[in-house]
């Protein structure tokens, strides 16, 4: 599903974010990304969707190299990756439901199954009273729960997250985590970059730690394993 | 997968065209602003260069040639010479003007003046002529001298300096009418297309965002074609009712000018309309192009 081999990435600036990445992520897994704060893991989860491209190494993705990937199919590749950013990435004029909308749009959905999705996820998350509002009348909460409804509306094979639960209560983030799991129980491999200690080693899942752009530790099962 | 449009996502990108339209407010107004301005300017230009033009060819289709015959010629020779006027290439019509009839112009056109001339009615000193008109009035010293060296032929008079300044002022005239027009036209494109990449400026995050959640580079585009397409229709909006208003005056105003025959304006039917179609079209072109064209760089994400 997601393997890469011997990835470097040094970007314009001369910052050396990744030292030599391998990795081999199977359909359906569920791995945390840990590591301290500009360790690479970005780098790493950016190159998954193809927003950073490699300076060196291989990386396939559904069984496709990315080298090799044409830039106008980039977007089929993303349509099947559904990625929360950290910084949401919300279109700022589109309302909540209209945001949510966009992605099955670019796919064509008929409009009568994209009310019904759009709809679904929206309960999911907890926001279906807020569907008319735009994301700046939202908490970075409530924007972080639509970034996820989005991510995840048009059932994409993966779902990629850059610290989902860095801005939400300890309640809703559980809320997050519970929906991860049933989205993973149904196949959906899941990548999760995070900084929460508790949340790692209270759901046991395989944990991959990066530290100055080489990956330290790879366990299934794994802790957190830093103090905060 | 499926990669042709459905029709569905065509009406969704005409409504998200509309859309953007109210959503970005002042940006609009001031794109459609930049439209209006510099069309006001390039439809005023264009009705004066195309008027002028036809005033122009309108004296340039006055220009004849007046073939003087020898007096001495008799029926069978102006005959002849007819005939080898005719078969000159270029010549469009050629008209037989008797001397009785030269004579009845002169008197005519010297008005209280001419009176003393009808004297001569008993006996005509002047003599019979051919008018010939050229197909291509900047022919007409060709043909002029062509016909100067046919036997029987005491002179041809085409008022020379007179036709040679004027074709030649006529031209720097089109030229430079011509010139304006481009220029002004290649500053509106400028104007506009900076406008309107200013306003597609504050939406490149929102351009790279639709990027990373899958949207094709057309999909991108199609809603931003169709908001140019509306910010150039808007933005000629007010130049064509400039244009018909300021026209329709104009024609019903200039009755002072009557007395100068060659001052005669483009018939407001069709004329006006077909400047408004003019502008138009290029207020669409432009905002089309503009948006089109300043969306493209931001597409690379």
């Amino acid at each position: 599903m997601i393997l890469m081999k011997d990835v470097y990435k040094t970007y314009a600036n001369g910052v050396t974010a990744l030292n030599g990445i391998s990795v081999d992520i199977k359909q359906g897994e569920f791995v945390y990304i840990v590591g301290p704060s500009g360790a690479g893991k970005s780098t790493f989860v950016k190159l998954m969707y193809r927003e950073v491209k490699p300076t060196q190494g291989t990386i396939f993705i559904n069984e496709i190299e990315m080298s090799e990937l044409k830039e106008r199919k980039v977007p089929y590749l993303r349509r099947d990756i559904g990625v929360i950013f950290q910084d949401f990435k919300l279109l700022p004029k589109l309302s909540v439901y209209e945001n949510i909308a966009f992605a099955l749009e670019v796919i064509q959905e008929s409009p009568r199954n994209i009310r019904k999705r759009v709809m679904d996820v929206l309960e999911l998350v907890g926001l279906k009273n807020k569907a008319r509002f735009i994301p700046d009348e939202l908490s970075g909460g409530e924007q972080q729960r639509v970034s996820i409804a989005r991510a995840i509306v048009n059932h994409p094979k993966i779902v990629i997250a850059d610290e989902p639960t860095g801005n939400l209560d300890p309640e809703t983030s559980w809320g997050i985590m519970k929906t991860f799991e049933e989205i993973n129980a149904r196949g959906t491999t899941i990548i999760m970059a995070t900084h929460s200690k508790e949340i790692v080693n209270t759901i046991k899942k395989r944990v991959i730690a990066i530290e100055d752009g080489l990956i330290v530790r790879d366990q299934h099962r794994g802790e957190y394993g830093y103090e905060i | 997968m499926n990669t042709a449009m459905k029709f569905r996502t065509f009406t969704r990108h005409i409504r998200e065209g509309f859309k953007n339209i109210i959503r970005n407010g002042w940006m609009t107004i001031a794109s459609v602003g930049a439209v209006t301005t510099t069309l006001v300017l390039v439809a005023a230009f264009l009705a004066l260069v195309l008027n002028l033009n036809e005033m122009a060819d309108n004296i340039e289709e006055d220009v004849e040639i007046k073939v003087l015959i020898d007096l001495t010629a008799d029926e069978e020779q102006i005959k002849e010479i007819g005939n080898e006027i005719n078969g000159i290439s270029g010549v469009d019509t050629v008209q037989f003007s008797s001397k009785d009839d030269e004579l009845e112009n002169l008197i005519e056109s010297m008005g209280e003046e001419g009176e003393s001339w009808q004297l001569y009615e008993q006996d005509n000193p002047l003599s019979h002529a051919y008018v010939v008109k050229a197909k291509n009035p900047t022919n007409t010293e060709r043909i002029a001298k062509d016909i100067q060296e046919m036997g029987a032929v005491q002179g041809v008079d085409y008022g020379r300096d007179y036709v040679e300044g004027l074709f030649q002022f006529n031209d720097y005239a089109r030229t430079i009418g011509l010139a304006v027009i481009i220029g002004l036209i290649l500053t509106a494109v400028f104007l506009i297309s900076n406008t309107i990449k200013i306003t597609i400026m504050a939406r490149s995050r929102e351009i790279g965002i639709q990027k990373l959640v899958g949207a094709t580079n057309g999909f991108i585009r199609w809603p931003f074609f169709i908001e140019g397409l509306l910010l150039g229709v808007l933005g000629s909006l007010i130049p064509i009712g400039a244009v018909l208003g300021g026209y329709y005056y104009l024609e019903n105003n200039l009755g002072v000018l009557d007395n100068y025959s060659f001052v005669e304006l483009l018939p407001f039917n069709p004329f006006a309309w077909q400047l408004s179609l003019i502008v138009l079209a290029i207020g669409a072109v432009i905002g089309v192009w503009g948006s089109v064209m300043s969306v493209r760089k931001f597409l690379k994400v």
